[in-house]
């Protein structure tokens, strides 16, 4: 029961952002702030490496197993790379006044809280650390995306805050509810809020207690992914914050909310009486995949129109973790990490576009092939991998999704693959607009690094051209674990 | 199972639904803020006598938070914002007292038909007591809803964290309760703190869904 001698890289991948977090609220220089925040951010990263090729283990409060050892070092991969962005992306905005060095330090202290509470949500394995993991992801992102402190950021702010907090009230909930549940069988105490033995021991819970209990832990964390018709939150959060916290929210919060959720679908799927958890999950991911898809068409802010794409791809992966079997589970998986890896590449570059033009508005962004070709060329690439066209790693993993709903669910993949062309088409439809065209406006030199756009980019290509078998067989033996 | 104990509970419990309801229909700010501290020693007065039944004195920790923070010092510090922008008069309601309260009682029989049926293995005392819980935290969204101010918006959410702490009290064993309030409350700081720290006056004085339409999706529009 107790950790063993290997849960050092554990409890490293949550002490160094925590300390950190502490350290950089007091570091007044922002340049050395932004050095430290690269630097604890990549130290994480090179942990949770080395917990990926570590030991597999269980506590009553922290586990370890293939499932969230994955999601530990995209997260920290992406948490590294958006340091390194935020890093050269931040100087502008203190240029332009936007941002005060009092605010940058609050803005690197948050970064890291932000980075550790994730990490403790999706190594927690008591239900109750994971909520609190969540929620304190979600308190310092709300901080973030006020941090402009307009009007209109404030306003963001707190709809982010109001309904994120109603969500995680309901997640608490339905967390009680479980306990609940499994208190009968496994005793008071900390075993009964351990996810893994409370998904062995499922079968013997009280099925409608449990049914109850995922329809609020549904509702709190959907509100937490994005998903229609909980999502009012999320587009104003993107548009108003600064751009890296964009590209964290869309490719790290919503898919540890989505982890989250997928535990619970675990537990309930290990007892038979339960309602059908997948039906609701795959209505609910086809409604936010339509709904968002239709929603692209009117976007006039480039940031608003990323977010809606969210939207969109939260809700492709839920209609496959909904579907099921380990066919439609590895298209989940697969989704969930060329998604989070495709949409951060993308708010890079509108990062750097915003800053170019010193416009969001996509109708004053014209012509960027003829005065910015690199940052035309990279968010041409990001937005072709995320409108799922071959060779990116998103088109395999929606390929894999629609052959697999053909065979399982032929009706609902006709509505999947009607979302999926709507929403290509605005997005193509918008990108033309943005990058052709005579350019209008302001058109300043680039300042931020094209690196981590790049760097994700690549790993996107390739991933479409060749998965390499470990990867392969990692994601089959996980997928077959979601049931 | 009509002991004492239980019945402590109902009363206490039936209480905080009962001043829930008499939030929903509050037309001062003062008031509300008021009622909102009563329910809250309510709440700390409800989960010590969960403590006592229980035998579990940890969660007395959970009552003294409740008390002094719910009870004491947010209302307070509620009152000085209040006075100082000068908005104690008259709350902006999007639907009337009388239709607010009608929502009102059907959320209350919806939270007791969902919760009492299921789970026929934990104690009646438990399943009561979560179905009082779910109706203070529907009634809490109901108000979240019917309210276009920050302050009352902000109330509407405490009272609702009010039945997650009256949930959570309730289960029996459960571990963390005092961990997971204490987190609870740390986000109702932050809440009051982001109030002090955006300066958020314009929300005070328009909040009007009406204003608050131009920020949404399409402000950047050039004409």
């Amino acid at each position: 029961m107790t950790l063993p001698f290997d849960a050092a890289p554990l409890h490293l991948i949550l002490l160094i952002p925590a300390f950190s977090a502490v350290v950089l609220a007091f570091v007044p220089n922002y340049r050395l702030g932004a050095a430290i925040n690269v630097l604890a951010a990549g130290a994480t990263f090179a942990v949770s490496v080395v917990l990926l090729t570590g030991e597999r283990f269980r506590g009553d409060i922290f586990i370890v197993d293939d499932f969230n050892i994955y999601l530990v070092t995209l997260t920290t991969f992406v948490g590294f790379t958006t340091a390194v962005f935020s890093a050269s992306y931040i100087g502008h905005e203190l240029e332009i006044g936007r941002l005060t060095p009092t605010l940058l330090r609050f803005y690197h202290a948050l970064y890291q809280a932000m980075l550790g509470a994730m990490n403790v949500a999706l190594t927690a394995n008591n239900i109750g650390l994971l909520w609190v993991g969540v929620e304190v992801a979600m308190l310092s992102t709300v901080m973030m995306v006020g941090i402009y402190r307009t009007p209109e950021a404030v306003e963001a702010a707190w709809k982010y805050f109001i309904l994120g907090s109603v969500g995680i009230a309901f997640a608490f909930f339905g967390t009680i509810l479980i306990y609940l549940a499994a208190q009968e069988t496994l005793g008071e105490g900390l075993p009964a809020m351990a996810w893994d033995l409370m998904r062995e021991s499922a079968a013997k819970f009280d099925p409608k207690l449990l049914s109850l209990a995922f329809v609020f832990l549904l509702v709190g964390y959907g509100t937490k992914i994005g998903l229609a018709p909980f999502h009012a939150w999320l587009p104003d959060a993107h548009a108003e914050g600064p751009t890296p916290i964009s590209a964290v929210l869309s490719g790290l919060l919503l898919n540890v909310a989505l982890y989250a959720l997928l535990r619970f679908k675990m537990i309930m799927s290990a007892n038979p009486g339960t309602i059908d958890v997948g039906i609701i999950m795959m209505a609910l991911g086809l409604v936010s995949l339509v709904f968002a898809a239709f929603m692209l068409y009117r976007r006039r802010d480039i940031k608003r129109l990323f977010a809606y794409s969210s939207i969109e791809h939260m809700g492709i992966m839920t209609f496959a973790f909904g579907i099921g079997g380990p066919f439609a589970n590895f298209a989940g998986l697969l989704h969930m990490t060329m998604h989070s890896l495709t949409k951060s590449a993308i708010f890079f570059a509108v990062g750097n576009v915003a800053q170019a033009k010193g416009t969001q508005s996509i109708a004053d962004i014209k012509g960027l092939s003829v005065t910015h070709p690199v940052l035309a060329v990279g968010l041409a690439t990001g937005v072709i991998a995320i409108a799922g066209l071959p060779p990116f790693g998103v088109f395999t993993s929606e390929f894999m999704l629609v052959s697999s709903s053909f065979a399982r669910q032929p009706v609902l993949a006709v509505v999947l693959v009607f979302g999926l062309m709507v929403a290509f088409g605005a997005l193509v439809w918008r990108l033309q607009d943005m990058l052709f065209g005579e350019p209008s406006g302001e058109a300043h030199p680039v300042k931020a690094s094209y690196l981590p756009m790049c760097l994700h980019l690549a790993i996107v290509l390739v991933a479409g051209v060749w998965l390499p078998e470990p990867l392969v067989q990692w994601f089959k033996a996980v997928a077959a674990q979601l049931g | 199972m009509r002991t004492l104990a239980f019945d402590v509970a109902h009363l206490l419990a039936g209480t905080m639904l009962a001043l829930s309801f008499l939030l929903l229909y509050q037309v001062r700010i003062t008031a509300t803020l008021n009622v909102f501290a009563l329910q809250a020693i309510a709440l700390s007065l409800s989960v010590a006598w969960q403590a006592l039944i229980q035998d579990a004195p940890h969660l007395l920790v959970t009552a003294a938070v409740a008390l002094v923070v719910k009870g004491i010092v947010i209302p307070t510090a509620l009152h000085r914002i209040v006075r100082r922008l000068g908005i104690h008069r008259e709350i902006e309601e999007v639907l009337g007292a009388g239709p607010t309260m009608l929502i009102g009682l059907g959320l209350v029989a919806l939270s007791f038909l969902l919760v009492l049926p299921v789970g026929e293995k934990v104690s009646i005392l438990a399943r009561e007591d979560l179905a009082f819980a779910l109706a203070v935290i529907l009634l809490g969204l109901l108000m979240m809803i019917t309210r276009r101010n920050a302050v009352t918006q902000i109330v509407g959410f405490m009272s609702l964290e009010n039945g997650l702490i009256l949930a959570a009290s309730g289960a029996k064993g459960m571990p963390l309760v005092v961990e997971l309030t204490v987190a609870m409350s740390i986000l109702i700081a932050f809440i009051v703190f982001g109030v002090f720290v955006f300066r958020i006056r314009e929300r005070f004085d328009t909040i009007d869904v009406r204003a608050l339409d131009q920020f949404r999706g399409e402000r950047r529009d050039t004409p």
